[in-house]
């Protein structure tokens, strides 16, 4: 700091910014703002090209960038935290922003998606569905470029959510991450009732969810008296801060721990915190779905293995028993209420939960299998799902226009169309957790690290819950293959590059996941230390 | 080295992408059908492919389709007999043509197969049936808009992972074609199937051996986490980590693979999928479903529970003997009462595992060695019955007793051969199951009394319902029921024929057999008895 001594000084310490491992951020951040300026100076007609074509490149970028810092860590080290100990730069959250970037990239391309000129969004959201006025906009061929910010702002808070370093910053990328979907989720172009009340549910609730989040950070606060996670570690370790000199301060930490838990399990989508996702999953445009599904659940499972695995990694005898609860509650009773689902997209919002109830089997195993199997998992069910909500997108209603989700209704969709249902059988097994298939590997991981940190109660729960999912699935198989088409049955529309492309990407990663899965695992924090070990955690101020 | 084992494995795998993949073609008036080989049928497909998008294969497609899984099936058997000629019969009790390469090096998985006696023997039983199996459906599927085509290749990536399961030596790799091995049954039942009813049995089928497969993963995660390996090799033996494990654990560990094992086998009360499922399985995906995957939960009982946890069998032992004999007994009692006779053969395969797994519990050598001989035994036997019902569900479509009488008249081969393979069924001595069925008995006997008396019922039982049947369809006169009844045809008699010759010939013979089977069942004897003494003295 050789300029300090003759300049006028703002700070006593200057953050010093390593801007090459912000980059990913920055670019996704930038990437955004300029697909604002976009929308405000270039011509309607030649927005759409433009936006996708940088929120394109600006995934590619990060997530080119992402694989460089991974490779460029040096051997043996974790990793960093920037900004002050901000944000942590670990090959965990690597691998995370990295899975992220390229789900995101994936969903991009189903957004991207234009069938007669029509995208799944509405022509103009701010008109009151069913009035002249919408249908003026509809002729006139209206649309919302705004959809790709909204997006790249999106992807901002899932990369930064997983990467957070301190409560505040993990709540400023919640809101960034949240609010530009709760927008997204209002604009189907069909069934926009639904759809706006799809997103009026989410908003809601998830501004609840947030508040809890932020009065547990507060709580944490109290406790602590810092929101730096290396720092409440320190703390949690010594039994407070230093005014808790005779252990008085645990109902504080308690509450915090117990809050922001809440916050996380509802992003994550847990029982009893989950009833937003079969209506969100159901309303909001399919694409945006697949988005939430993948990158979403993703992020928000970072910030709930960093959360319990760094500051709180202390406690986890005050934690672990709650999770197990929760992991049991959200497992069975999301697989029972499942059974009855008779709408696809709904289905599949069930089935997110319950794998949820899967992943966090392996958060209760609390070590460094466990840490590894969730990330594989996350990565491995990403893909799937995705390419499973790009099959939803083409099943649509006699006239071409609505999608079908009313599974009766699918019967022979197999006979009529082998490589669509073949694609959504692989993508169904997988879920189901059938060998051969990267669903399969994750549960294995996640159960073996269950069963290793001897939770093996809560595998054997995850185990029969899995056979109850598997009726289900079965079921769609049975419906699609096994009887005959219906003269009044569901049209498919021929996929487009961009829709084939996704499936085909779903597709290729089941296999390769299932078949081949090495590769990827070696990515992954290695077994034997704790996990916290494999967390890059700094106090503030010395990133 | 030649890897044999893989290239079975792989074989029909391979056959199976290719008949899937095969060219979707309208075929002209007149096709040239002068080369079964595959290139031969690429090569039409590609000269006459037409524009029209409706054509979801023809005949000439579906034809070609069968020829090359018949192909691919024979030169899978081709395969294994060339292997099963260089087996070394005097090291039986080990496991011979290893391979062991790593997967997933994370977890410790390794693709590691091999055979000792008893898994070359159902290894080859499965490879001799799968080739009838294709030759007896030949005609099944013609009205179909793919023309079977889809069938075929089912069946082809049904015995890679048939050969596979039996082959594994890393008990994940197991697990992996254990639970795999389910998705093509579930298509050949629920897509192929015969009846109204045959996608809710596919169904049940599937949710039943679902259940017992994720069972079963929870014990497979605790061989790893325990044993600290996957490799079979290394987990057996005294010296193993399981070897030390406790008592309680143990039998925990048992009891997943067993309950997988037992709804597998089929064994009471967990058998109610499979007379569902027979009766809505065409008779080709039956002889598969109960002569081979079947076979999978005795041989995992052999193989995994009592060699893996031999601590925990004594604790297992009088209530797997129990339910044995309940069902050898409802299994036949039930097998009188059916109108159906898909389902009638099903009930008896309920009777004849409980058998298996009667001679398989009594924890002595005569009594596993019948088990294992039983095994290959009634799926040679119970495979030539199903096939049978099949020819006559053909002729009739029908599978009803009371649709059939006199058939003797019309169709004298089929009734005769028909008998000889329900008697086969009963255990008449020279003819194969005979001398496994003895063999249990002996080895109840000497296990304890009373279960080998119970276990004699059953035998009469099966007189019942293997004549009654008999007389029911075959003798009397000839209605107008079965009128016009050809007799077996050339194709029906090549399909059946090769399994009478080998249940006359290991009935009079089974010295052969009883070799290789013979020192893998003493292995495994030797385990749980060494394991139940020292349990003893402590």
């Amino acid at each position: 700091m050789f300029l300090a001594d003759n300049l006028p000084v703002v700070t006593e310490n200057p953050p010093v910014l390593d801007w090459w491992l912000l980059a990913p951020l920055l670019t996704v951040f930038g990437a955004g703002v300029l697909a604002v300026l976009f929308e405000a100076f270039v011509p309607a007609s030649r927005r759409r090209p433009l936006q996708i074509g940088v929120a394109a490149l600006a995934l590619l970028a990060a997530f080119a960038m992402v694989v460089l810092q991974a490779g460029s860590l040096p051997e043996g080290q974790v990793g960093t935290t920037v900004a002050a100990g901000a944000l942590a730069v670990d090959r965990t959250v690597l691998f995370l922003q990295g899975t992220i970037a390229l789900l995101a990239l994936v969903s991009l391309l189903l957004i991207s998606e234009r069938r007669d000129g029509r995208d799944a969004f509405a022509a103009q959201a701010a008109t009151v569905p069913g009035s002249e006025e919408e249908r003026a906009h509809i002729l006139a061929g209206s649309q919302h470029t705004e959809v790709y910010p909204l997006v790249l702002f999106a992807v901002l808070g899932m990369l930064m959510f997983p990467a957070a370093n301190d409560f505040l910053t993990m709540f400023i990328a919640l809101e960034v991450m949240s609010l530009p979907l709760y927008l997204l989720c209002g604009l189907a172009r069909r069934r926009r009732l639904f759809s706006q009340e799809a997103a009026v549910k989410y908003f809601l609730l998830g501004a609840f969810s947030s508040a809890f989040f932020l009065f547990g950070a507060a709580m944490v606060y109290g406790y602590a008296g810092s929101v730096n996670f290396a720092e409440i570690r320190a703390a949690v370790d010594a039994g407070g801060a230093a005014i808790f000199q005779e252990g008085n301060g645990e109902p504080l930490l308690l509450l915090g721990i117990g809050l922001v838990a809440v916050g996380l399990l509802f992003k994550v989508g847990a029982v009893p915190f989950h009833n937003w996702k079969p209506d969100v999953y159901q309303g909001a445009p399919t694409p945006i779905t697949a988005l939430m599904a993948s990158g979403t659940l993703v992020a928000a499972f970072g910030a709930l293995l960093r959360v319990f695995f760094v500051p709180f990694g202390g406690s986890a005898g005050q934690w672990e028993p709650v999770l197990w609860i929760v992991a049991v509650l959200t497992m069975v009773a999301a697989a029972i209420v499942a059974v009855s689902q008779r709408d696809v997209k709904r289905l599949l919002a069930y089935s997110s939960v319950v794998h949820a109830g899967f992943i966090l089997t392996a958060v209760v195993a609390g070590s460094s299998e466990g840490l590894a199997g969730a990330m594989f998992y996350l990565a491995a069910y990403g893909f799937t799902t995705v390419g499973a909500f790009a099959v939803v997108t083409l099943v649509r209603t006699k006239d071409g226009g609505q999608e079908l989700g009313d599974l009766d209704r699918w019967s022979g969709l197999g006979r009529r169309h082998p490589a669509l249902a073949g694609a959504l059988t692989l993508f169904l097994l997988a879920f189901a957790g059938i060998p051969l298939t990267s669903g399969f590997v994750g549960k294995f991981a996640v159960f073996e690290a269950a069963v290793s940190a001897g939770a093996t109660p809560l595998v054997v729960v995850g185990v029969l819950s899995s056979a109850v999912t598997a009726f289900f699935y079965m079921r769609i198989i049975l419906v699609m293959f096994f009887r005959d088409p219906e003269a009044d049955g569901p049209t498919v529309v021929r996929a487009g590059a961009a829709t084939g492309g996704v499936i085909a990407i779903g597709v290729a990663a089941t296999l390769l996941l299932g078949l081949y899965p090495g590769p990827v695992l070696d990515l992954l924090p290695p077994s034997g230390e704790e996990p916290a070990a494999a967390m890059a955690d700094q106090a503030a101020g010395t990133g | 080295m030649i890897p044999w084992l893989t290239i079975a494995i792989a074989l029909p795998a391979v056959g199976a992408v290719l008949v899937w993949a095969l060219p979707r073609v309208k075929a002209p008036d007149t096709v040239s059908e002068t080369a079964a080989s595959a290139s031969a049928g690429g090569g039409t497909a590609t000269a006459v492919r037409t524009k029209a998008p409706a054509a979801t294969g023809g005949p000439a497609s579906a034809e070609n389709a069968k020829r090359i899984t018949l192909g691919f099936s024979l030169a899978t058997l081709a395969v294994l007999v060339a292997m099963a000629l260089r087996f070394d019969t005097s090291d039986a009790g080990s496991l011979q043509f290893t391979e062991v390469h790593e997967w997933i090096p994370r977890f410790g998985i390794h693709y590691a197969v091999g055979v000792d006696g008893l898994a070359l023997a159902l290894v080859l039983m499965s490879a001799v049936l799968v080739p009838l199996v294709v030759l007896a459906a030949w005609r099944e599927h013609d009205d179909r808009e793919d023309g079977g085509r889809g069938y075929f290749a089912l069946v082809l990536a049904l015995e890679a992972m048939m050969i596979g399961v039996f082959a594994a030596t890393d008990v994940f790799l197991f697990y992996v074609f254990f639970e795999a091995m389910l998705i093509p049954v579930y298509f050949m039942i629920g897509r192929y199937g015969r009846g109204n009813e045959r996608s809710a049995a596919a169904l049940k089928f599937l949710l039943y051996s679902l259940a017992g497969g994720l069972v079963m993963l929870v014990s497979v995660i605790g061989v790893a986490v325990y044993g600290g390996t996957f490799l079979w090799a290394d987990l057996v033996g005294g010296g193993s980590a399981l070897a030390a494990l406790d008592p309680s654990t143990a039998r925990w560990l048992f009891l997943g693979f067993f309950i997988a094992f037992a709804i597998k086998a089929p064994m009471w009360p967990v058998h109610t999928w499979l007379p569902q499922a027979a009766g809505a399985s065409r008779p080709g995906t039956a002889v598969l479903l109960v002569g081979v995957l079947d076979k999978v939960g005795t041989y995992g009982m052999l193989r995994y529970c009592i060699e893996l946890f031999p601590s925990a069998v004594s604790w297992f032992v009088w209530p797997v003997v129990g339910l044995s004999l309940v069902s050898i007994i409802y299994g036949a009692i039930l097998a009188i009462g059916q109108s159906d006779m898909m389902r009638l053969v099903a009930y008896t395969s309920v009777s004849h595992f409980g058998f298996i797994t009667l001679g398989i519990f009594a924890l002595n050598q005569q009594g596993q060695a019948g088990a294992a001989l039983y095994m290959v035994n009634h799926g040679f036997a119970t495979g030539a019955l199903f096939l049978l019902v099949g020819f006559l569900v053909a002729r009739r479509g029908s599978a009803l007793i009371e649709d059939f009488g006199g058939v003797q008249n019309t169709a004298p081969k089929l009734a005769g051969v028909f008998l000889v393979t329900g008697l086969a069924g009963l255990g008449l001595p020279g003819l194969a199951p005979f001398v496994s069925e003895f063999l249990v008995f002996l080895g109840a006997y000497a296990f304890s009394p009373v279960p080998a008396v119970v276990a004699v019922v059953g035998v009469v039982l099966a007189a019942l319902y293997i004549l009654w049947m008999y007389q029911r369809t075959m003798s009397g006169p000839a209605g107008e029921k079965v009128a016009g009844f050809k007799d077996l045809s050339a194709r029906e008699a090549w399909a059946v024929g090769p399994l009478l010759a080998l249940i006359l010939a290991f009935g009079l013979y089974p010295q052969p057999l009883l070799d290789v089977i013979n020192p893998a069942v003493e292995r495994t004897v030797e385990t749980a008895v060494d394991a139940s003494e020292e349990g003893g003295e402590e």
